[in-house]
């Protein structure tokens, strides 16, 4: 890597940052990408080609700090085929131009693997295009609105102070012709959005929260054209045009969202693009939708098996870690089927597929109702209280009019059209937006990403929480080693160390890396022996060495009495019993406390595993007898188990990581995806939640609880100015000055109160 | 007092061309992404190098 960058004189880059901390990884295999040859593919991946040069995006999970977007905006320098590249930090992306006559696709993406940014390209990237997501009309409304809104107010300033008398010969009918032309793009344009959701939710006849509003709009707005036109008053275009405005910032706020994840994910992001299938003797590479069954493939040291497959030849050593959570790799003989979605780890192997990559055990899970339907939209608070508000507004404007139909009707349409415009819902809405969208920022900083905000209320409502075990309460990858027995000497040590390095096994490996000193000297080990299985029997140094399963040992020495209840490798030493290693998950630091947070709130607490049940003591000492623990579970028992509990009214919020754990995830009120590298791979969820802040999980839940008070507190203080606003109006006395102080007064005040109360509560729960 | 006129014509004339600029910018895309070039300006430019021999070898290696 060094090396590299030197030759280039890109040496620069590692003052940038102390720890740039990329790694190009070893295992630099180019024929993993020998599908990028293919010209079908590539036609998938580019999205504009013109003979001369090709634009292509890549997304790159691995990017992380300034340094490497130095590096990847450098690429031109290591290769001059490369025109130009770009990156996008926040989305991770980066964006190349390059000669396709100086360098292929393939090698633009076998560099980017070289310096350690290996681009994700899923099968997903080619039965959809990537589209780009973000949404510039949004920004230009708001930007449209904003001109308009400034514009509108300061021509109104005259009519405010003058009460609408202005004594210039025709000044007074410019301002309000000017203003009428300068609503016309807000009305038309930027509210066009609440109209159009206003409409859809009254076809479905469902009165959504942008009802009231687009109501507000329309009766403000015709109100103001009829007076501007028949020339009797100026109008209320400049709060019209104000509301519209904070409206549009509320939501550009509230509907912020985090480019670079990933919500939506189902089998195809995860399955690789192509593989090598031999046929006739011949390697070659196809796309895996063209996998059939019968197939001879090939696959190399951590590659992903794409379907379901019987071993025929090589050493299988399987790591099932991204499908089932289990972090010990399985180890596979010739004949057996191994399922799609595992990693080979180790050397080459050859496989013929048993089926299509979309008819495997793991994408099975997918043909469930479950991912079919969208979570039934649970409705939020917030529209009942719109549809009282609405109603509330109705019964005022009606009880205005029979009040000055009986004394006064030159009063009716004035009072009336008044309280529909002073009654406007913008600080209702926007004390929720506003509220929501600085949670989510707020929780982002604490590294829980929320899918949107109605994510939140579910939270705030849960009563019951299911734990998947492995990566999600216990580290993947770190396992607990412990020895008991009677103490081994050095030399013993050594040895033991000596022949567990011998094998392959999982456990031996982990006995063997644990076991590790400072002079790590390799002893000759003599008539080693491995039963599969078992164990591993072999002489150093003249000690007869043995390990294995208590059955193992049982074996050599009817007398030794003993069972596992986990994963323990038995040590004897010349036929003598010493002792054994106990190899345990490690849990998350923080979990028991945690456990006992959440208990003590009254939360129903359970724990799925796909794992066996080796742990069930250590669980039951941070959950406590009563909790429900599970053991072996399926997929689909895991998705069943969520769906039964659900059944009795329980709101279930799953925690999970693995592929595994996707069904379930999917079928919680609110799903979380553990992931101990955000970026990367999670499966289907609600939320993505960083591995170390998983002991925060009571805060997070505590935090969503006060949003719910803190809406509710800003909606009493909208209804108050409300109730201001309408005793104006029903009199009929609403002077357009009163409405345009009132309208901006009451957003912006309820906008600070409500970020405010927030970001406190935020602190007061230790966020 | 047509003064009054032809200045309030300025002024919307002003506004209007802060708003074209405004939708200019954001359609040349200098509000997709506002993390990115705060960072990008940090780099300084160095000299390009113009040896021929340091492709090679760094093509050699990709070649591996």
């Amino acid at each position: 890597m060094y090396l590299l960058l030197n030759e280039n004189d890109l040496c620069v880059y590692y003052d940038f940052d102390k720890n740039p901390g990329i790694k190009a990884k070893g295992r630099f295999v180019s024929e993993r990408f020998a599908y990028l040859e293919d010209e079908a593919t590539i036609k998938k991946l580019v999205q504009f080609s013109n003979g001369s040069q090709t634009n292509v995006t890549f997304s790159l999970p691995q990017m992380h700090c300034s340094s490497c977007i130095f590096l990847l905006e450098n690429l031109h320098r290591i290769n001059p085929g490369v025109i130009k590249s770009q990156t996008n930090f926040q989305r991770k992306e980066v964006f190349i131009i390059f000669d396709p006559h100086q360098i292929s696709l393939r090698k633009v993406v076998e560099l980017l693997a070289f310096i350690g940014y290996e681009p994700n390209i899923s099968l997903k990237d080619t039965v959809s295009k990537r589209t780009s997501t973000f949404n510039r009309q949004r920004i230009y409304k708001i930007g449209v609105a904003g001109f308009c809104f400034a514009n509108i107010m300061m021509l109104s300033f005259p009519e405010y102070f003058s009460s609408g008398n202005i004594e210039q010969n025709g000044l007074k009918e410019t301002f309000t012709w000017l203003n009428l032309g300068l609503s016309l793009p807000v009305l038309f344009y930027s509210a066009s959005g609440f109209f159009v959701s206003a409409w859809k939710g009254l076809r479905q006849q469902f009165l959504n929260i942008d009802a009231p509003i687009a109501l507000a709009i329309v009766v403000t707005y015709a109100r103001s054209y009829y007076e501007i036109i028949t020339g009797t008053g100026a109008g209320y275009l400049d709060s019209g045009t104000g509301i519209v405005f904070f409206m549009l910032i509320g939501r550009w706020f509230q509907d912020k969202t985090y480019d670079s994840f990933s919500f939506d994910r189902d089998y195809l992001s995860y399955f690789p693009l192509g593989v090598s299938i031999i046929k006739d003797g011949i390697e070659k590479n196809i796309p895996v939708t063209q996998l059939q069954k019968g197939n001879r493939i090939i696959i190399r040291n951590e590659e992903m098996i794409p379907a379901d497959a019987i071993l025929l030849s090589g050493n299988a050593n399987v790591d099932y870690s991204f499908v089932s959570g289990e972090n010990t790799p399985v180890q596979k003989q010739p004949g057996q089927l191994i399922y799609a979605g595992g990693k080979q780890i180790g050397s080459v192997i050859e496989l013929e597929v048993a089926g299509e990559a979309s008819q495997s055990y793991i994408t099975q899970l997918w043909n469930n109702d479950v991912f079919h339907n969208k979570k039934n939209g649970e409705k939020s608070f917030i529209h009942p209280w719109s549809r009282y508000f609405t109603l509330a507004l109705f019964a005022v404007a009606a009880t205005t009019l029979v009040f000055w139909l009986i004394n006064d009707t030159s009063k009716i349409l004035p009072a009336v059209s008044s309280v529909l415009i002073v009654a406007c819902p913008c600080s209702l809405l926007l004390s929720a937006t506003f509220t929501y969208g600085n949670m989510l920022r707020l929780f982002g900083k604490n590294k829980l990403y929320l899918k949107n905000a109605s994510v939140m209320e579910s939270l705030a409502k849960i009563d019951t929480i299911v734990f998947d075990k492995t990566g999600t309460i216990t580290q993947n990858q770190t396992s607990l080693v412990s020895y008991e027995g009677t103490p081994l000497t050095d030399k013993e040590l050594v040895a033991v160390r000596n022949v567990a390095r011998q094998s392959s096994h999982p456990l031996s490996k982990i006995i063997a890396v644990w076991l590790q000193t400072g002079d790590d000297k390799i002893i000759p080990v003599d008539q080693f022996n491995e039963y599969t299985g078992k164990g591993l029997q072999a002489i150093v140094n003249g000690i007869d060495v043995k390990m294995g399963s208590a059955s193992f040992m049982h074996q050599f020495n009817p007398g030794f009495a003993s069972y596992d209840t986990g994963s323990h490798v038995h040590v004897m030493m010349n036929n003598v019993h010493m002792g054994r290693f106990n190899v345990s998950n490690q849990y998350r630091p923080g979990v028991e406390q945690l456990v006992d947070e959440l208990k003590n709130k009254g939360l129903v607490l359970s724990v799925l595993s796909g794992d066996n049940d080796a742990e069930r003591d250590n669980l039951k000492k941070i959950f406590g007898a009563a909790a429900d623990l599970n053991f072996n579970q399926t997929p689909q028992q895991k998705l069943d188990f969520i769906e039964a509990l659900q059944k009795d009214k329980k709101n279930v919020l799953m925690l999970g990581d693995g592929l595994n754990d996707a069904g379930a995830l999917m079928q919680s009120n609110v799903g979380i995806a553990v992931s101990d590298n955000t970026a990367q791979f999670s499966p289907a969820c609600d939320a993505i939640l960083a591995g170390e802040n998983v002991q925060l999980l009571e805060k997070f839940i505590a935090f969503a609880k006060s949003g719910k008070t803190i809406v509710t507190a800003s909606f009493i203080l909208s209804i108050l100015y409300n109730i201001a606003g309408l005793s104006f109006a029903v009199q009929g006395i609403l002077s357009p000055m009163v409405a345009a102080i009132l309208m901006p007064a009451s957003s912006i005040s309820i906008v600070l109160l409500v970020t405010a109360l927030s970001s406190i509560s935020a602190r007061a729960k230790g966020l | 007092m047509s003064a009054l006129f032809i200045l309030i014509g300025i002024s919307i004339l002003v506004a209007a061309s802060f708003l074209a600029a405004f939708l200019w910018s954001v359609k040349s895309g200098q509000f997709d992404d506002d993390y990115t070039p705060s960072v990008r300006m940090l780099f300084d430019d160095t000299k390009q190098i113009p040896t021929k021999k340091i492709q090679t070898k760094t093509q050699q290696k990709l070649n591996d």
